[in-house]
């Protein structure tokens, strides 16, 4: 019984890191960049939680406006930092995206100061589902979190617009010859992707009552590495390398002896698993061009 | 008025001018081929007309209208799509998938299902693998998948970028037919080929491209019988 609760909060921690990993590999597979200010997306997604429930108290309401918040943040940074770079060296956007990560992070320390901020979006509780004891934080995360992978599934592979991002992540010409306009695509792989952001930074604030400046920052570094684990690119592949990442610190945080070295675990699986699997574990093999 | 006008096409890659001002025109309901060696500047000239890489210079006028400086997306829906050299189908997708996509301008859902149906009784083997993910066909199946798709959004120009690459003698002789084929249809069809033989023989017009210049133009009867192509395309 205590291996499937641990199994079940390990799966809801990794479904945290599972929203965060989508905008990483989404954005890299179609914009062929690594947006490395999509951990703060998270953070001003937090801060958003923060005015929200002083001024109304209410967290669906505070939830919805995070993620339009984030939503409109992520297409203004692509639009005005990523977009006139396409084309440049991927050093170039490597360099701005980190840059806009800072400012993102020194922007909310001016405006909010570098104190932690308390947001208490609700009381959790404990569900007993017959012998299982599983707290309310759990419960939320798992369903709110299996809701979205299953609906972001379901849209890639069966809308219209869904199949035509599949199509600009695997050859960007072939899909202009489609009519696909490709800008179009990527501004909405942003608007998702940090719409998935918000939801991630809801869910690490109901676990933690607190919102900081660098709330986003190693969240975000994990669910990158759960993003490579599970092969760059690839959605069910950010969605295996966040569910594992998940499952992986909450068994190693049960025994007193391991869990000082939670984070070493989780990048040293990293390592395995590239030296095993260098595309990881569901990416594709780099095709040979004929 | 000529379907498709390019008059003074320059294209550079860095400072390589790769295009050094050619002009051609496509006639509607001809088939027009552009022969030359490698690194003559074929692919060069069809991703740069229907607007995947940038133009230095010039202009192209299609069905009328200025596309010079019109983004690619925007251009295939007035009409004009290519198949890409190398075929480049989406080899993740399904074959129906792919089908989807080349559709992926037109609204008509019928319309749909009726080329969806044309298609798969021209070729019986990507009915077989409808379902299939394309990246697994043959070299030779998956060039009949990206010219259904690319016929799929009904274009009035069709551009080919060496189809017949890397296929068999058989599969070579099977894809000029088709393109003989959708150009009765009534769809004109702009051909690059390294197989002049076979090209000049459909061509209603051809051009001889060398180092990013026309050096010669004509039907294709008249350059299958010059000396010049014969000596260096035709293997004497």
């Amino acid at each position: 019984m205590e291996f499937i609760e641990t199994l079940l909060n390990g799966l809801s921690a990794g479904g945290t890191y599972a929203m965060i990993a989508l905008g990483y590999t989404m954005v890299y597979g179609i914009a062929k960049m690594l947006n490395f200010a999509h951990g703060d997306v998270i953070m001003v997604g937090g801060y958003t939680l923060f005015i929200t429930m002083g001024m109304m108290g209410n967290p669906i309401l505070a939830l919805i406006l995070a993620v339009v918040c984030c939503t409109v943040l992520g297409v203004t940074i692509e639009k005005v930092a990523y977009k006139p770079l396409r084309g440049a060296s991927p050093l170039a956007v490597l360099i701005t995206a980190i840059g806009m990560s800072y400012l993102l992070q020194s922007l909310a320390q001016i405006i909010f100061g570098s104190a932690n901020k308390s947001v208490d979006l609700m009381e959790l509780g404990n569900i007993s589902l017959g012998a299982l004891q599983l707290s309310t934080y759990t419960v939320i995360t798992l369903v709110a979190s299996g809701v979205i992978m299953a609906a972001l599934s379901l849209f890639v592979k069966y809308t219209r617009t869904g199949r035509a991002m599949i199509a600009v992540s695997e050859d960007r010409d072939a899909a202009q010859l489609m009519g696909i306009n490709v800008n179009r695509i990527i501004t909405l792989t942003f608007a998702i992707g940090s719409g998935l952001a918000a939801f991630a930074g809801f869910f690490m604030t109901l676990k933690t009552y607190n919102v900081s400046t660098t709330m986003g920052a190693m969240p975000g570094i994990k669910a990158f590495t759960a993003a490579v684990i599970g092969g760059i690119g690839s959605i069910p592949g950010a969605m295996v390398g966040g569910l594992l990442m998940g499952v992986v610190e909450a068994f190693s945080q049960t025994s007193p002896a391991i869990a000082p070295y939670t984070d070493a675990i989780e990048f040293a699986i990293l390592i395995v698993i590239l030296l095993v699997r260098p595309s990881g574990i569901l990416g594709k093999k780099r095709r040979e061009k004929v | 008025m000529a379907l498709l006008e390019v008059k003074g096409l320059e294209v550079y890659y860095g400072v390589i001018r790769a295009l050094r001002g050619i002009d051609f025109a496509v006639e509607e309901g001809q088939i027009v081929t552009l022969i030359g060696a490698n690194g003559a500047g074929k692919t060069t000239t069809m991703q740069s007309v229907v607007g995947i890489i940038p133009k230095k210079a010039g202009t192209v006028i299609f069905d009328g209208q200025d596309i010079t400086k019109t983004p690619c997306h925007k251009i295939v829906k007035l009409g004009m799509t290519q198949v890409p050299e190398g075929r480049r189908i989406f080899q993740e997708l399904s074959v129906y998938e792919n089908l989807l996509m080349g559709a992926y301008i037109m609204k008509d859902q019928s319309q749909f299902k009726q080329d969806l149906e044309n298609i798969f009784t021209r070729f019986p083997r990507l009915a077989e693998r409808r379902n299939q993910v394309a990246g697994t066909l043959s070299g030779g199946e998956q060039q009949m998948l990206a010219i259904s798709r690319a016929i799929m959004s009904h274009p009035k120009l069709l551009m080919l970028d060496e189809p017949s690459m890397g296929l068999s003698p058989l599969l070579v002789d099977q894809v000029f037919e088709i393109i003989k084929d959708i150009n009765k249809d009534g769809t004109t069809i702009l051909l690059v080929e390294q197989n002049a033989g076979k090209s000049l023989a459909i061509s209603d017009q051809a051009y001889v491209l060398e180092n990013g210049s026309i050096v010669l133009s004509g039907t294709g009867k008249e350059l299958a019988e010059s000396e010049m192509v014969r000596k260096a395309y035709l293997g004497g």
